[in-house]
């Protein structure tokens, strides 16, 4: 594993053991993250990619029975912390989801949903048209504000929800397989936005596709599925640089992923 | 097929065979299953027909503004206050409920659906729904009118709301948990606390299913008889919320065997009424859920 | 409030402009959160309330009269006589050929509805018209009865109690008001009940199962008999419960139908008196002691309509669990 600078690092995720109820989900995963670089997670289905990224805003805490062992160090603070308040953890780390899930609302109130929630008391159009260049999609819904935000096409309502994500400029961005819903070119649009967000924010992002790491990401996450303990256990196997790890893995299970050996 | 038959006889006979036991027995079941159908459509047809037979030609101005004739009027009269007295009494208990049965169904459906008081409260309403409404006119005789020491339209309306606080609460609950589980993912990963997510998102995008629920108790609650005999009873003069109330179902039952035959026309008359205040009821209620079904 | 300028220190929000929760937002997700117990709570509180209620009032009236009551047919008010086995009876016999007719209907219906008989459209015609009839007000289909059924009715009851006097289903003649009419007007009232949730049992049966009857060359018919209503067996007698729980509980129709007379008698054609009846009629004019014989015979009721209701929903749910499992 390549050494990292430490204080390049935004976010330290040490995830020791992740439950479901019982069931082990994740072990002896040690992510860390830095700023303003992309971090691509890749593995096989079901090693626990997303559990851990969706760990880091603390959306599994809606999932019943989850439990989390380890931490997680945002800046100086560790965001498992008793005294964390997990809603304004998910206020510094947006979050972009698999399936485009704009709200039933006008395009200008779904990118204004975050300001108005975070009480911004600035100017709420300029803010807007910001969040939606920034999301590369004013030039598209420039004259349609206030149609409903369900009326776009996918690929239109991912960058509506990245523009509504990024509207209260969070630090830390976290996108669970963002593509996974679009066509080609509607992923090729999010993938040059995504190399232009890094510039101001930090992104993390799950993907099944391998191309698509090599494409963005900076760094890259290799998680597999440990079936020796009769469970179905995700971990990481290893994690460097992109490529460094696409050209020369360490770890024998990363060549053969890698290889299409298995998927 | 004939061709096939003739051609090779060994070849088992696939032609429909109409006289054969099997097949003849599935044309009995059939008729017999349609003649089923046409018959139980036949009460409907035949109320609505009576309806707007017997009572049809007393709808005027007059059945609408008039209070009831007395026993030896011959002519005239109307059912206004019956009119008012129903929509007060059903308004008082949809005030009470929908609140009620809406924040329940946030909790059962949301914040907390797997906890024991959920399970517990799920199970009371659905046990509720299916108490015999008198039961209702029972527990409200029980604690209004015998502490408030009179019949009262506010003891009508507890009534009602006991028998409608169930429908509406697990409609609501129901159509909470059909909202896409991506919207509340989106609110939350937003940054939303749980009530935040509740009403900015949530409660928005279930409202049509709601408000179907709550329109159809409400048509359930304007039909019911049964609660108000003994909580609100009846009275032959304008409302007056803590005195005895009239309703229109009250009003059709203590007509119908009256042998005042202006008394027992108002009673076929606000049978039509009753019956067409709940089929709109009704039909409102399926447009709004087939538009959002869209 | 520690805690929260701590928090508010660590997450930075130098350049960003997400800020915390305000103490608001907390103080009203919390309220609100708070609230939605209350009232969840209030719910089980509810019911608890009324069966505690209704019981307190009827406790008096148990002590004295105790079990007797129930199987007394005696009713003097002067006395101070009371008994409701005729009740009792008249509830449970009106309920169950209620259940007999307005079963039967229900599920051929529902078969009807559900398995590809009609086109599209007349299918929804035909399955609003069952759920109007569920709209239609009781007191409604009580006047109907009083007015179109009995005399509708009359001749041919006369002539099945002159030629079948002997049979103890007709030994009574016919005077309009009575368990027939009371049973047949009860038989439409539950009929889309159990219409509506056998329903949704037959189409809860997997397209598979039926596929599997037609592949073994079965007729349309005895892939229903033998494949499609067994399969769904669970589900349609939920409903024949629950469309029982409805029957015991309906007042008003009853009420002006049934002739309410304290008779016990398996006769079609002879008045009765139900539960619900009872109680509709002799509330208002009750006194102390009387209403306390109310309540209990209230608290009668509640138990026979929780038992059925419970019942059915203990058998709709396990029979949909065990679907789900499969």
């Amino acid at each position: 594993m390549n050494t990292l600078l430490q204080d390049d690092i935004i976010l330290d995720c040490r995830a020791d053991k992740i439950f479901y109820s019982d069931f082990l989900a994740v072990r002896d995963s040690h992510v860390p993250i830095r700023k303003n670089q992309i971090t691509g997670f890749i593995g096989p289905s079901g090693c626990g990619k997303s559990t851990v990224l969706r760990s880091i805003n603390r959306m599994n805490d809606l999932i019943r029975g989850f439990k989390f062992f380890g931490s997680i160090q945002f800046h100086t603070m560790d965001i498992y912390n008793k005294k964390v308040d997990p809603v304004a953890v998910r206020r510094n780390i947006g979050m972009v989801f698999q399936q485009p899930n704009p709200f039933a609302m006008s395009i200008y109130e779904n990118v204004a949903f975050g300001l108005r929630l975070n009480r911004f008391k600035g100017d709420m159009d300029n803010q807007v048209e910001k969040a939606l260049r920034g999301g590369a999609l004013w030039d598209e819904v420039k004259d349609k504000l206030k149609k409903s935000g369900l009326s776009l096409s996918g690929g239109q309502q991912q960058r509506l929800c990245i523009a509504r994500a990024i509207a209260t400029e969070p630090q830390v961005l976290l996108m669970d397989e963002p593509c996974s819903a679009l066509d080609p070119i509607a992923t090729r649009q999010i993938e040059e936005l995504m190399l232009k967000l890094k510039e101001r924010f930090t992104v993390c992002i799950v993907t099944h596709n391998m191309q698509q790491a090599q494409r963005v990401a900076d760094q890259t996450a290799f998680f597999s599925v440990d079936l020796s303990i009769g469970g179905r256990t995700g971990y990481l196997v290893e994690m460097a640089a992109t490529k460094e790890l696409f050209s020369n893995p360490q770890e024998q299970l990363t060549k053969e992923y890698l290889h299409g050996d298995f998927s | 097929m004939n061709e096939t038959k003739n051609d090779l006889l060994q070849l088992p006979n696939l032609e429909r065979q109409p006289f054969e036991p099997r097949a003849l027995k599935s044309i009995l079941l059939s008729t017999i299953t349609i003649i089923c159908a046409v018959l139980a459509c036949v009460p409907l047809f035949s109320v609505l027909v009576m309806l707007i037979y017997r009572g049809g030609s007393r709808i005027s101005l007059e059945l609408f503004t008039a209070l009831p004739p007395t026993a030896f009027q011959f002519d005239g009269g109307g059912i206004s206050n019956a009119i008012i007295g129903t929509l007060f009494m059903v308004g008082i208990a949809a005030l009470i409920t929908i609140p009620f049965g809406v924040l329940a169904a946030i909790y059962l459906a949301e914040l907390g659906p797997y906890s024991k008081v959920a399970t517990i409260a799920r199970f009371s309403a659905k046990t509720m729904s299916g108490l015999p409404s008198i039961i209702a006119g029972v527990f409200a005789y029980a604690i209004m009118v015998i502490t408030m020491g009179g019949y009262s339209a506010w003891a009508g309306g507890v009534a009602l709301a006991v028998l409608m606080l169930p429908t509406i609460l697990l409609t609501a609950e129901e159509t909470i948990k059909m909202v896409p589980k991506r919207m509340k993912e989106a609110a939350f990963g937003m940054g939303c606390t749980p009530s935040q997510s509740m009403t900015k998102v949530v409660l928005p995008m279930a409202l049509p299913g709601i408000i179907t629920g709550v329109v159809l108790a409400v048509a359930r609650a304007a039909g019911e008889t049964a609660p108000l005999l003994f909580t609100a009873i009846f009275s032959e003069y304008a409302l007056e919320p803590n005195d005895p109330t009239a309703s229109l179902a009250v009003l059709i039952y203590n007509y119908s065997n009256s042998t005042s035959e202006n008394q027992l026309e108002l009673a076929w008359a606000a049978s039509l009424v009753l019956v067409v205040l709940v089929f709109i009821l009704n039909m409102v209620s399926r447009w709004i859920g087939s538009r959002t079904r869209k | 409030m520690a805690a929260e300028n701590r928090e508010e220190s660590i997450l930075p929000h130098a350049e960003t402009l997400a800020a915390p929760p305000t103490t608001v937002d907390k103080i009203f997700d919390k309220c609100f959160r708070t609230l939605t117990l209350v009232f969840t709570w209030a719910t089980v509180l509810l019911l608890a309330f009324i069966v505690f209620r209704i019981g307190g009032q009827a406790l008096p009236a148990i002590k004295e009269y105790g079990l007797g009551l129930l199987v007394s047919s005696d009713w003097d008010v002067n006395n101070n006589q009371f008994g409701i086995w005729p009740q009792i009876w008249g509830t449970l016999y009106s309920s169950l050929l209620a259940l007999v007719l307005g079963g039967f209907f229900g599920i051929t219906i529902a078969i009807f509805l559900t398995q590809d008989f009609l086109p599209h459209k007349l299918e929804i015609i035909l399955k609003n018209i069952v759920e109007l009839l569920a709209a239609i007000p009781s007191v409604v289909y009580g006047l109907w009865g009083i007015y179109v059924l009995i005399p509708i009715l009359q001749p041919t009851a006369d002539k099945l109690h002159s030629s079948f006097g002997w049979f103890p289903l007709f030994s009574t003649s016919f005077s309009g008001f009575g368990m027939f009419s009371a049973a047949l007007v009860l038989s439409i009232m539950i009929l889309p009940t159990i219409a509506a949730i056998s329903q949704d049992a037959l189409r809860a049966v997997p397209g598979k199962t039926k596929e599997a009857a037609f592949g073994m060359g079965t007729t349309r018919w005895e892939a229903i008999l033998r494949v499609i209503l067994p399969t769904a067996s669970g589900g349609i007698s939920g409903a024949l419960v629950l469309g029982l729980g409805r029957a015991l509980g309906e007042t008003m129709a009853l009420a002006m139908l049934v002739g309410n007379s304290a008779t016990v008698s398996l006769s079609l054609f002879s008045p009765a008196s139900t539960l619900a009846a009872l109680l509709a009629l002799n509330f208002p004019e009750a006194d102390l002691n009387q209403t306390g014989v109310l309540m209990y015979a209230a608290c009668t009721l509640l138990l026979i309509t929780l038992v059925v209701n419970m019942l059915g929903t203990l058998i709709i749910s396990t029979t949909t669990t065990k679907g789900g499992e499969r």
